[in-house]
């Protein structure tokens, strides 16, 4: 008796709880999404400011890119953001399509003994050969003829990498590939690989944490961490044969070389891009949505939220040390939605 | 185990509702705490059975390989468990190099030597570091113990130990404090405060009368110690030991941060390692193919097996202690 009184109690209260949060979705979609870590300061910002304007809430967990990918192939968020672009066969297999949404970079972050930010010079092959373990001193001459005037250390080089699975990685390898054949047959690429030396960090911020601890290490982070950690990064030589140094201008300069109507679904790593003033190692994060999802409301929102972002949010990305995409590219993406994703 | 038997027949014989009751009441309890002790190890061989069936993939087609290859390579998708193991023995037992001398200091301090007010604070402080989540000691080991590990221990060890030889090469490498030295020392002070507070309670079990005995023919305190004391709680000190070492295998976080996070072998203490939790916990949740997820799994059920033969042969060994102490008295 008392029993089934308890029961009524507590379902019209579950009633009333469910009447409630139906309510709220109702007036504000809650949109989902998972996935990279560098792209999830500016997402945070964008969504806050999004959801003051609109009401409407997006749910971004920065868990990795290849878990985001596997999240969204499972189907449990609107979203997907991931580091590395999926390649068109196997979006077509998964019913997906992407696109950029931010541009950002790797840089090489040094710490040297009075070395001041973007005052070491370093080249593509350079960088492979200390990754690879054959340059182990940073006044080898290999180091020493591309840095006349600067003071190096007959110190010992600790290689710090990733000790996760990265998206950062997968840009800072793919790189190393490209200008060192020893790197690509011996290592490869990918978002983790068998590093030939060093110690690994976990996450952007161990990697940074490392660097600073350890003298004479070199590791390489999103360029937001090197600036806001306040670390000692390397200018690096590109295919104009020119040093650049890493800033917002370089990482555009990159993004502008890149023919994106080229290949389907924007697959382009933007890696070692030729042109003047180009950051050779500038990685573009891309967002991974299905072509006929089931929730297609949800869907909807979640394109409002990056058609808003991509036109309105500019400024809050380069705040925050991204690149906006170039306007060319925006057009671009605009149009793929309307072809792809309904 | 005639019991069932007797209650059975005792069944018939009861009259009072009483004694019913008390009847169905002891059988539920004898069914309840028997679940839990079922629980106990349904659950084990459930975790340990679900993780092979995840890396049946991986043991598969690696096949024994997987235990003595030291690749770890994502691209090629070639794995082999070599590194994690080797670092999860090499740190755990570093960390019981230091752990238990010093938690048998402790409670024997606490037992034997400490003015009884300085007993109470000082095991409470004991206990204390036993509450601090293991994140904080890798974040102190991180950014306080690595770079005094970097910029005094390792140059010493490297120019005084490294010339030498055999043992030499343990100690030869660059000054970057990261390393399996740094890890063992890191658990080691982990696991302190559960070998010496489980010694110091069993220390305290031993009758006054025994040692009071042994005081009185004239033995110093170490005598006492060493003669009385330990042999009289030798399987339970053994006991504490074992739950230090099996929480120095499997610890993650405090280790992922100070161990250097390399899949590299190396005989050197100051170089970078890698173990099985550590590995696990870094490189889980961005395991981008099948195999490297299953390799991921089947490391996991490897750490189940090595600590089941690290225990095992604990047991072993108490066995062997008590049938030598057997003989000799």
């Amino acid at each position: 008796m008392r029993l089934s009184i308890l029961f009524k109690t507590a379902t019209r209260y579950a009633a009333v709880g469910a009447a409630l949060s139906l309510a709220t979705l109702g007036h504000a979609a809650e949109i989902t999404g998972a996935g990279s870590t560098f792209v999830n300061p500016i997402l945070s910002k964008w969504s806050a400011t999004y959801n003051e304007k609109t009401g409407n809430r997006i749910n971004y967990q920065s868990i990795g890119s290849g878990a985001g990918i596997a999240q969204i192939k499972a189907a449990t968020v609107t979203f997907g953001a991931s580091d590395l672009p999926m390649k068109p066969e196997e979006l077509q297999a998964a019913g997906l399509a992407q696109f950029p949404v931010v541009i950002g970079g790797v840089v090489p972050v040094v710490n040297i003994e009075g070395a001041k930010p973007g005052e070491l010079k370093l080249t593509g092959p350079i960088i492979a050969d200390i990754f690879l373990g054959k340059i182990e001193k940073w006044n080898d001459t290999a180091i020493a003829s591309v840095n006349s005037g600067v003071k190096l250390p007959d110190q010992k080089i600790t290689v710090v990498h990733r000790s996760d699975g990265s998206g950062t990685t997968f840009n800072w390898v793919n790189y190393l590939s490209k200008v060192s054949g020893e790197w690509k047959t011996k290592i490869g690429e990918g978002t983790s690989v068998n590093w030939p030396t060093g110690v690994g960090g976990k996450g952007n911020e161990g990697v940074a944490a490392y660097v600073n601890q350890i003298k004479g290490s070199i590791g390489y982070v999103e360029l937001a961490y090197a600036t806001q950690n306040k670390m000692a990064y390397a200018a690096v030589k590109n295919r104009n044969n020119e040093f650049v140094q890493p800033t917002a201008k370089s990482f555009q300069a990159a993004a502008e070389q890149v023919n994106w109507a080229a290949e389907p679904d924007f697959y382009q790593i933007i890696t070692d891009a030729p042109g003047a003033g180009s950051w050779p190692i500038a990685a573009t994060v891309f967002v991974i949505m299905y072509q006929q999802p089931k929730d297609a409301e949800r869907s909807k929102e979640a394109l409002a939220f990056f058609k808003w972002a991509l036109e309105h949010g500019q400024a809050e990305a380069q705040a925050l040390d991204y690149v906006p995409l170039p306007g060319a590219l925006v057009k671009l993406i605009q149009d793929s939605w309307a072809k792809n994703i309904h | 185990m005639t019991t069932p038997h007797v209650l059975q027949a005792g069944m018939a014989g009861l009259r009072s509702s009483r004694e019913r009751r008390d009847f169905l009441y002891d059988r539920a309890f004898r069914f309840a705490v028997t679940a839990c002790a079922v629980f106990v190890l349904v659950s084990l061989l459930a975790a340990a059975l679900s993780m092979l069936w995840g890396g049946r993939e991986a043991l598969g087609t690696f096949g024994w390989r997987f235990l003595w290859s030291s690749s770890w390579d994502a691209v090629h998708k070639d794995f082999g468990a070599l590194v994690p193991i080797y670092g999860t023995l090499v740190t755990a037992l570093i960390a019981m190099l230091i752990a238990v001398p010093v938690s048998f200091g402790i409670a024997l301090f606490l037992t034997e030597i400490a003015p009884i007010w300085l007993r109470t604070p000082v095991g409470a402080a004991v206990e204390l570091l036993a509450g601090i989540p293991s994140i904080i000691y890798g974040m102190w080991g991180l950014f306080i113990f690595v770079p005094f590990m970097g910029e005094h221990i390792d140059p010493w060890l490297d120019e005084h130990l490294g010339p030498l030889p055999v043992i030499g090469s343990l100690f030869q490498g660059p000054p970057i404090g990261l390393g399996m030295l740094t890890a063992g020392i890191v658990l080691g002070i982990m696991v302190i405060p559960f070998v010496s507070s489980v010694m110091r309670e069993v220390f305290k079990t031993v009758p006054p009368q025994l040692k009071e005995s042994a005081y009185a023919v004239g033995n110093t305190t170490w005598e006492v110690v060493w003669d009385i004391v330990l042999p009289y709680t030798r399987s339970a000190v053994i006991g504490g030991v074992f739950l230090g070492l099996g929480r120095a295998l499997g610890e993650t976080m405090a280790v992922t941060f100070v161990l250097g996070n390399a899949h590299l072998l190396s005989p050197s203490l100051l170089q970078p390692g890698n173990s099985i939790a550590a590995t696990i916990a870094n490189e889980f949740t961005e395991a981008d193919s099948s195999i490297y997820l299953s390799s991921l799994l089947a490391l996991g059920f490897l750490l189940f097996i090595v600590t089941f033969v690290v225990l095992a042969i604990a047991r072993i060994m108490l066995a062997r202690l008590a049938l030598r102490a057997g003989k000799t008295t």
